[in-house]
């Protein structure tokens, strides 16, 4: 180090982030710097302070809502006296429509099972990690089996009458098919957005549309006997 | 004012008590901010430094924070609830009566319990589908999407359980209709079914197995469950900060 040019002495002066440090950078020595060191703030206060303020928000809105609405008390409970319709909890109104169409093994067992365990397995597929869009590559072979695999499922949800399983199913697949007809070199704007998306995203959206329209019907449309109704003519 | 009020609460900190309990110290230094959150038995399961993008509006929608936050209003305002009620047939329902009509505030306790719980299962499918979309669930952070699901269906329980307490119409047939879907389940469906209610139909036994489920055992599997998806969060690395290079530094 008899060459005082050989190294370059740089304080970051901003030491209420990040401890003081001194680098000492040689030529002959001279590691690589892949990133940037990121932007860090300490967990007490400021993550403690921004997380206490968001429950407050939420706590407050919760009693306003709390003084202005009273939850529900019906009857005492009368096993003899059965209402109609006898509704499960909202969350579980879109299993319920299912067992409309499905018998109780497919609706209540079977379907649900599988919704977990999809979901529980998510992290360990490949297909699930990788962020490349769908139809980037290899687009007529995927195309063909979208294809099959699409027809075949909405043909199976309309043996069984189930549409409002169906035409969730069918807008989702617009969406994928307008995604494809996207020409690849489009990044920009929303056919751009679209086309960027890989199948688990495809998937999940669907899953996602499906879940909020089947709770959807099974709580504010279905009257006695689970017939169709219209809430605002109720 | 603002300057003795400081040095009083710096004179407490200081004091020999207050530093047996504590045993961080005083300071402004981050090196204090860093041992208050260490040296906590409850605040070491977070990690003393976060990324400044990860705390973002637009990185989480703080919805995980929220969902914690029911889940604290919850315990609160159940436990106070659990004052007022017995689980039994059909004094449950009398108390339902009670809270409405004699308990100080009763009605407003009753209906912040159940907002707040249908808030938790609106906001636990929320935070889920948030994860999903951003890709937070990718390795590192695979197990703790894994404890989240778990999490999800604790909620569903606790919410479902809770639902009969009340013993009136609504209550009892939303879970006879549940407990029939049980039974569906091949081979052992009947059995789980009884397991479940303690009995072949919805009476006082399931009520009671239910109060249980609700205020004991779900709770505890849910907080030790909450402890281990806070600490995983630490362990992998902090809250997923997005796409970005930067990813590979995590400490």
């Amino acid at each position: 180090m008899s060459d005082p040019k050989d190294f370059v002495a740089v304080v970051d002066s901003d030491v209420r982030k990040t401890p003081r440090r001194i680098a000492f950078i040689t030529k002959r020595t001279s590691p690589q710097v892949h990133v940037k060191d990121e932007e860090r703030v300490m967990t007490y206060p400021e993550v403690f302070f921004r997380t206490a303020v968001a429950i407050q928000v939420l706590a407050i809105i919760l009693v306003v809502i709390s003084l202005r609405w009273n939850a529900p008390l019906e009857g005492l409970a009368d096993p003899m006296h059965t209402p109609n319709p006898a509704k499960a909890p909202w969350y579980f109104l879109g299993l319920q429509e299912l067992l409309h169409y499905f018998p109780p093994v497919v609706a209540g067992v079977l379907i649900p099972g599988l919704v977990v365990m999809a979901l529980i397995v998510i992290p360990y597929f490949n297909i699930n990690i990788e962020a490349e869009g769908l139809w980037l590559r290899d687009k007529a072979r995927r195309l063909r089996i979208f294809g099959i695999v699409v027809v075949l499922f909405c043909i199976f949800l309309a043996v069984f009458d189930v549409w409002v399983a169906l035409v969730p199913t069918l807008i989702v697949a617009a969406f994928m098919l307008l995604a494809a007809q996207t020409p690849p070199q489009t990044t920009r704007g929303f056919r751009g957005w679209l086309a960027s998306k890989p199948l688990s995203f495809w998937i999940m959206t669907w899953f996602l549309f499906e879940l909020v329209v089947l709770t959807a019907i099974g709580t504010f449309f279905r009257g006695p006997g689970w017939s169709w109704v219209w809430p605002w003519r109720a | 004012m603002a300057n003795t009020l400081d040095r009083l609460a710096d004179q407490v900190r200081e004091n020999r008590i207050w530093r047996s309990i504590f045993r961080s110290g005083t300071g402004e230094s981050n090196l204090h901010r860093a041992l208050t959150v260490q040296q906590n038995v409850f605040l070491h399961l977070f990690s003393v430094k976060a990324r400044k993008r990860t705390l973002e509006f637009r990185a989480t929608w703080y919805l995980g924070a929220l969902t914690f936050g029911t889940f604290l209003i919850l315990v609160i305002t159940g436990i106070l609830l659990m004052l007022y009620y017995h689980p039994s047939v059909p004094q449950a329902y009398a108390d339902m009566k009670d809270l409405q009509f004699v308990v100080s505030s009763g009605v407003f306790l009753r209906n912040l319990h159940r907002w707040s719980a249908h808030a938790m299962v609106f906001l636990v499918f929320a935070h889920m589908f948030k994860v999903f979309y951003r890709g937070a669930y990718r390795p590192p952070r695979e197990f703790n999407w894994v404890i989240g699901v778990v999490l999800l269906l604790m909620t569903l329980l606790l919410s479902y359980t809770g639902y009969l307490l009340p013993w009136d119409q609504l209550a009892f047939w939303a879970v006879t209709v549940g407990s029939n879907i049980a039974s569906a389940v091949p081979v052992i469906g009947a059995k789980m079914r009884f397991l479940m209610l303690g009995g072949t139909a919805v009476n006082a036994n399931a009520l009671l197995r239910f109060y249980v489920l609700h205020c004991v055992i779900l709770p505890f599997a849910a907080v030790v469950l909450i402890a281990i998806h806070f600490w995983r969060i630490r362990k992998d690395g902090g809250i997923y900060p997005g796409e970005s290079p930067a990813e590979g530094d995590a400490k």
